[in-house]
This record gives C-alpha cells, structure tokens and sequence, in this order.
C-alpha cells in the first residue's frame, strides 16, 4: 500500500515536471481566439487574471503551417542552428576523439599534467572566457559570423574527458597484442579504439547536441546579425493575438532536442555518468 | 611512460604517434584559450585605453562596484541555497527511485527537462510567472493575493525552481549510478541482521555514496551557471536586482566593452574556481585514504 502511494506521488511529479513542456505543445494547437481569451491579461495587463485549459477547444495546425511553410526568416534561424550544431560536433569528433585517445594510450609524465589542465578548463565557465574568446575571434575576424560560435565550441575539453573515459576501459593488453602482430598506430586506433571506445563517442554527441542547440552565451555575444542567429535566441515578437506562432515556435526548436533524447537516452545517461565516476 | 600501472609501453614510434594524435586539439587549446587567457591576465593590470600598466587599479574597480557587489551576492545565494536542495533532494529521492517498478519511465520524466531548450520554455515561464499569469491566478482562487514573481524578490526563488526543474533528473541520474553500485547482498545482510530502512541509508548507502558526493557537487555548481538561459530570455539583460547574477553583469559589461572590468572580473573568478575546485579535491583525496 506504502509503495503504491509512493509510486502514485511519482508519477504526479513527473506529471508536474513534464507540464511545462505539455502546455507548449497542445497550447501550439490552439487556435489563437483561445489563447488571446487565455492569456491577454498577460500580454495587455488589465484587471483580468489568465486562466488555462490543458487541451485545446478547438485544435488548429495552423501555427505550424505558419511556421513551417510560411516563415522563412525562421527557417533560415533553423537552418542556422542546424549547421552550427552540426559543425562543432564534427569537429569535436575530428579534433576531440584523437585528443581522447592520446590521453588515454600513450600516458606519460607530461600528458597527464596536461590532462589535468584540460579538466581546469572544462571547469571553467563561459562568462571566464568570454573575453578571451572574443580577443581571439576579433584577431581571426571571423566575429560575427558562424565560425564564431563554432570554433570555440570545437575545442571543448569536456567531449576529450568524457571520450577518454571511455578509452581508459579499453584494456591495455589488447593494444600491445595488436602492436606485436604489427599493427600501426593509427590502424590500432581506427579498428581497437574506435569499436570500444564507441560508447563514449556516443555520450559526447549526445550530450554535446543538448548543449548547442540550446546554447544562448555563446551566439549572443559573438554574433550582431539577426540572420545568423540560432533557434536557441529566437523568440518571435509575442503581439496578442498572435501568440499561437510563437507556441508553435517553441515547440519546433524543442522537437529536434526530444527526438536526440530518446534516441540516445542511454548514451546521456552513460555519459552523465561517466563524466562523475572516479577512475 | 613511467605509469606503473601501464604494463605496456609503445615502442619511441608509438610515443610520437601519441602526441600526433593531441596535437590539433592542444594547438587548439593554446590558440583560443590558454593564449588570450593570458592576454586577459595582462589587460586586467593595464588601462582600458591607452594600455598603461595600472596594478591593481582594474581589480580595485571591480570590488567597488556596486553591481559587482549585488551579481557576486546573488551568486553566492543562489549556488547556497541551490546546491543543498538538489543534491540532498536528489538524493533522496533516488534512494525513493531506485525501489519502484517504473525506474525506467520515471527517470525518463525526470531527466527531460534537460533537453528541453531555453526557447522552448520561455513562453510558458512568462505565462506562469507574471503579474495576471496563471500561478497568481491560482493563489488567487485559493483566496491568496497575487504576486509580481518577476519583478520582486520573489525573482530569486523562480530562478531556484528553474534551475532545480532542469537538474534534477541529471543528478538523481548519478545518485542512481551510485546506489546501483552498492552490492545488493551488503544491504540485505543488514536487514537480516534486522537493520531498518532508515539505518540501512544512513549506515550502509551514506558511507558508500560519499565518493560520488565530489563530483556531484563540481557538476552540479558549473551547471548553475546556465541557469542563465531561461533567466535571460524570460526577464531580460536587466532582470529584477533579486536575480541579477554574475552572468547577467558580464553580459553587460561585455556589451558596453568595458574591458577592464572584465578580464579583472574574469581572472578573480577563474582563480577563486580553481582554488574551491582544488581545496574539493584535496578534501575527498584525504577522504578516501583515512
């Protein structure tokens, strides 16, 4: 009896922690003579108090429609954070995973002392770096334009310590079996560390995707143009009776980030993982 | 190679190999951030302008400012109270989670709200938690008055609520991890021994999750700072003074480029990082080996 309790109080609870989403979503249905009715005394003050029902009276795809077929400025922000995602994940995958397996491979006195300088720097946060970055991205000239939220982000050190996690469980007998047989170092690593360490590759671009498609510091800094902006920093301008647009909105940019979330939820929760175990 | 732990050693090919393989990443590493970073140490002992050598003066200036003093206050404040209430609530209620049948869709429930993007929820945050919005109308049919939540001191408290919405799942993920590592048979001798449950968490489960307790701490303090996402987009660059944070401050003073404060800002808050980081580590090292 205790434990159904229990359980029933879970469940309200993660009932409660999933409403704000599942107010996004239907209220993205409804037509926008409901949400006005709704939610006017929010947008134009007044005496009146807003209320809300959870399912819409009369559901409309309209907004999406609007959205979708009908806004290109938001297709064109959509696109953006498409490709800027998608550039820092190839390059932490170019750049990161060799980083991860040097550290993992070939331990000396002097890699781990950079190792641990590659933690520091994952500690730090970005208001720490901001000024640094953008004196960078001003000498390269590249401020204001994609390479400047992309190119900071590919060097993360965070993908290089969740990806060396993953390396350090590859045991190391099996490397020095291939290097007898006579197996070259980069073969070593495509066909043994690759395959192994896949999990952990997994985990950073999962976590790693999470974390730029809602990246809101970095392209507010470094980017002026309203056109290069990306969906994360978009928020169409709320007029009443136009608020369905913008729900649907919301919902748009929230779509990508739940489908990488229940396709890699055991991958994220590896490398959530990973990242706070001890050796 | 002097691992001793590393039965096998690359050949000098392999050694070379190694470092080829880190070499675009550190030449990345020096470039964009261990080089300006110097950069900045340097710029916050010189004038903003003519790029004299001033001391201290930059540093002098941060401590003075007024909303220096009011962002680093808040900070504090915040990471006081959020800290505690996650970690120990999580806690908790991962010890709760870890005996039901739904481990699998709840945990799911509960780490969502991780993926979701500040964008996505801005909206419904603005809808709950203004003046006419619907948590006021709630308090209100309960026969409560409303309340201005983002405009008065009450600010604070949904920047709390906030951050605790989005992480919770995460840590009650590496609680989780934690208990399942405790072997089973450890705490079914207890209970045989006729230990109950709340000893077994105090005696049995509390010392072996200690470890963990490092690493949750560090995670849980750096993912505080991008509290200010939502905090952005719902209020603004000049949010109510209860939730201006040290974010909010280097946003500002970016966009007014007033770069000395920043890199002395910068640099002050990179060593008292480093410094708290360090002192964690060295208290759970001694931990582990008494």
């Amino acid at each position: 009896m205790r434990r159904k309790i229990l359980s029933l109080l879970f469940f309200a609870m993660a009932f409660v922690i999933c409403l704000p989403v599942l107010m996004t979503v239907l209220g993205a249905f409804m037509s926008d003579y409901e949400l006005n009715r709704n939610l006017s005394p929010v947008l134009a003050g007044g005496n009146h108090m807003a209320h809300w029902q959870l399912l819409p009276l009369y559901p409309t795809l309209s907004h999406y429609l609007d959205m979708l077929l009908c806004s290109p400025e938001y297709l064109m922000v959509f696109w953006n954070s498409a490709k800027i995602v998608c550039c820092i994940l190839a390059g932490q995958l170019l750049v990161g995973v060799p980083a991860a397996w040097a550290f993992a491979g070939y331990r000396s006195k002097g890699s781990r002392r950079l190792f641990r300088l590659y933690v520091v720097l994952m500690l730090m946060p970005f208001q720490v770096t901001m000024l640094s970055s953008y004196l960078v991205l001003d000498g390269l000239q590249v401020l204001n334009t994609h390479a400047s939220v992309i190119l900071p982000a590919v060097f993360s050190t965070f993908p290089v310590f969740l990806i060396y996690r993953s390396f350090c469980t590859i045991p190391q007998g099996m490397l020095e079996a291939a290097r007898i047989d006579g197996a070259g170092e980069l073969r070593i690593f495509l066909h043994i560390g690759l395959p192994l360490g896949s999990t952990g590759v997994l985990s950073a671009m999962v976590l790693g995707f999470l974390e730029y498609w809602s990246m809101i510091e970095q392209p507010m800094a470094f980017l002026k143009d309203p056109a290069l902006m990306p969906l994360s920093l978009y928020l169409p301008e709320v007029r009443p009776g136009q608020i369905g647009n913008a729900f649907a909105a919301a919902v748009i940019a929230l779509v990508p980030a739940a489908l990488v979330f229940m396709i890699g939820q055991d991958y994220l929760e590896q490398g959530i993982i990973a990242a706070a175990m001890k050796e | 190679m002097r691992n001793k732990k590393n039965v096998t050693k690359p050949n000098r090919r392999g050694i070379r190999a190694g470092w080829l393989f880190l070499v675009p990443s550190l030449a990345g590493e020096i470039i964009f951030v261990l080089l300006p970073f110097l950069d900045v140490v340097k710029r916050s002992f010189t004038t903003a302008v003519t790029g004299q050598f001033s001391g201290f003066f930059n540093y002098k200036l941060v401590f003075q400012n007024e909303a220096f003093r009011l962002a680093a206050g808040n900070t504090l404040r915040f990471t006081a109270v959020c800290l505690p209430l996650l970690i120990i609530g999580s806690l908790l209620l991962a010890v709760m989670l870890s005996r039901q049948k739904y481990v699998r869709l709840l945990k799911s429930c509960f780490l969502f709200p991780m993926a979701v993007p500040a964008a996505a929820v801005a909206l419904v945050w603005k809808m709950l938690f203004a003046r006419a919005g619907l948590l006021s109308s709630a308090l209100l049919s309960l026969g409560m008055q409303p309340v201005d939540w983002m405009n008065t001191g009450m600010a604070f408290w949904v920047l709390v609520v906030s951050y605790l919405w989005k992480n919770t799942g995460y840590t009650i993920i590496l609680w989780l991890a934690g208990i399942m590592s405790i072997p089973d048979t450890l705490l079914e001798a207890a209970r045989a021994d006729g230990a109950g449950e709340w000893k077994c968490f105090t005696k049995i489960m509390l010392p072996n999750l200690k470890p963990m307790l490092y690493t949750i701490t560090v995670l849980s303090f750096l993912n505080s700072f991008k509290v200010f996402r939502e905090a952005y987009l719902v209020a603004g660059g000049y949010p109510d003074g209860s939730m201006y944070l040290l974010q909010h401050l280097f946003n500002n003073w970016f966009t007014n480029m007033e770069f000395d404060k920043m890199a002395a800002a910068a640099v002050v808050i990179a060593g008292i990082l480093y410094l708290a980081v360090t002192l964690l580590q060295k208290l759970w090292e001694q931990e582990e080996a008494a």
